[in-house]
């Protein structure tokens, strides 16, 4: 396989991350005063976003069986619990994972 | 930088083993460790990497794989505008902050207000080092490893459930938390798994600017 054009496909997706990731600084970047509709964007969009990132983790659930939906149902579920119960992190996100993995085992 | 690595210790473990699966992912489709060391030093975007792999593998023409890039990636713009206060101020390491803002970094930084900017590029930095390392050891050594550890990729989704659940009990205006959740559930119902993350922005940004026009009228 010649190597030379997967590089340049590398190259491309590289840049186009790149573009995406710094074009909001270019345009209200260094000096320009960050205009208020996307300083109120700034606000509110952070817990939009974390709701849309737990959905996006989810959408590979299908409901065609038990098996299939219930392990992540019942994981959130526990990783929710424990974060309101305790509020510690890393206890959340392990009970949730472990749980979610002895689940996918026996289920 | 203790307290960062104590910090990124959710994400390095997410990291480690979706990199892993990265590495025997690219490994399967012909491609050794110097090109998994390129994509994940130079894109680091996780999911993306993934659809590079078979961008690559079908030898994608580069319009597409431009036009992909641009669907997969598109919420960075949302990571960049959401912070733009915060990382504009930035004194150090601000170019690398800006490049290492993945979903993950993202969530870790956009709850903890007090982060300075050694915080903010150390969290960056490590965890790309976590996966970088985990996507090297899966092109390595993936293929040999005997046991699998089906399901530990869920400490991902368990991280953002967790974030949601921190933000939602620390803060007092819940809108913008159910209008990101109803909105992507109801995208995702209309346009499939596929599709649903452009038109989900797009709603979430629409319902958002609602909600301040409504408030605002209130005032």
């Amino acid at each position: 396989m010649s190597s030379f054009y997967p590089a340049v496909q590398i190259a491309v997706i590289a840049l186009v991350t790149m573009a995406l990731r710094f074009l909001p600084f270019l345009i209200f970047g260094k000096g320009k005063q960050t205009p208020k509709y996307i300083s109120y964007l700034g606000t509110v969009l952070p817990p939009a976003i974390m709701g849309m990132l737990v959905i996006y983790c989810l959408r590979g659930i299908s409901f065609g069986s038990i098996g299939a939906f219930l392990p992540a149902l019942l994981s959130v579920v526990t990783v929710v619990l424990l974060h309101v119960w305790k509020r510690k992190t890393l206890l959340s996100i392990l009970g949730g994972t472990v749980l979610y993995m002895v689940l996918l085992n026996i289920m | 930088m203790k307290q960062n690595i104590i910090r990124t210790i959710p994400v390095m473990t997410g990291y480690l083993v979706l990199g892993f699966g990265f590495g025997i992912v690219l490994r399967s489709k012909g491609f050794g460790i110097l090109w998994c060391l390129a994509l994940s030093t130079f894109v680091y975007a996780g999911s993306m990497q993934y659809v590079a792999v078979d961008l690559m593998a079908m030898g994608a023409g580069l319009l597409t794989t431009a036009l992909t890039t641009l669907m997969v990636n598109a919420r960075h713009l949302f990571y960049g505008i959401s912070m733009i206060d915060r990382y504009k101020a930035l004194k150090h390491g601000k170019l690398y902050s800006i490049f290492g803002l993945t979903d993950e970094t993202y969530s870790l930084v956009c709850q903890d207000s007090s982060l300075s900017d050694w915080d903010i590029f150390q969290i960056s930095l490590f965890n790309q080092i976590y996966w970088v390392i985990g996507s090297l050891l899966g092109s390595a050594i993936g293929a040999l490893l005997p046991w699998d550890f089906a399901g530990i990729d869920f400490a991902l989704t368990a991280l953002f459930v967790c974030i949601f659940t921190e933000q939602w009990l620390a803060g007092k205006d819940h809108a913008p938390a159910v209008i990101g959740a109803t909105s992507s559930l109801a995208c995702l119902l209309v346009f499939g798994r596929g599709n649903f993350l452009i038109p989900s922005m797009l709603l979430i940004t629409a319902m958002l600017t609602i909600l301040m026009k409504i408030r605002g009228g209130q005032r």
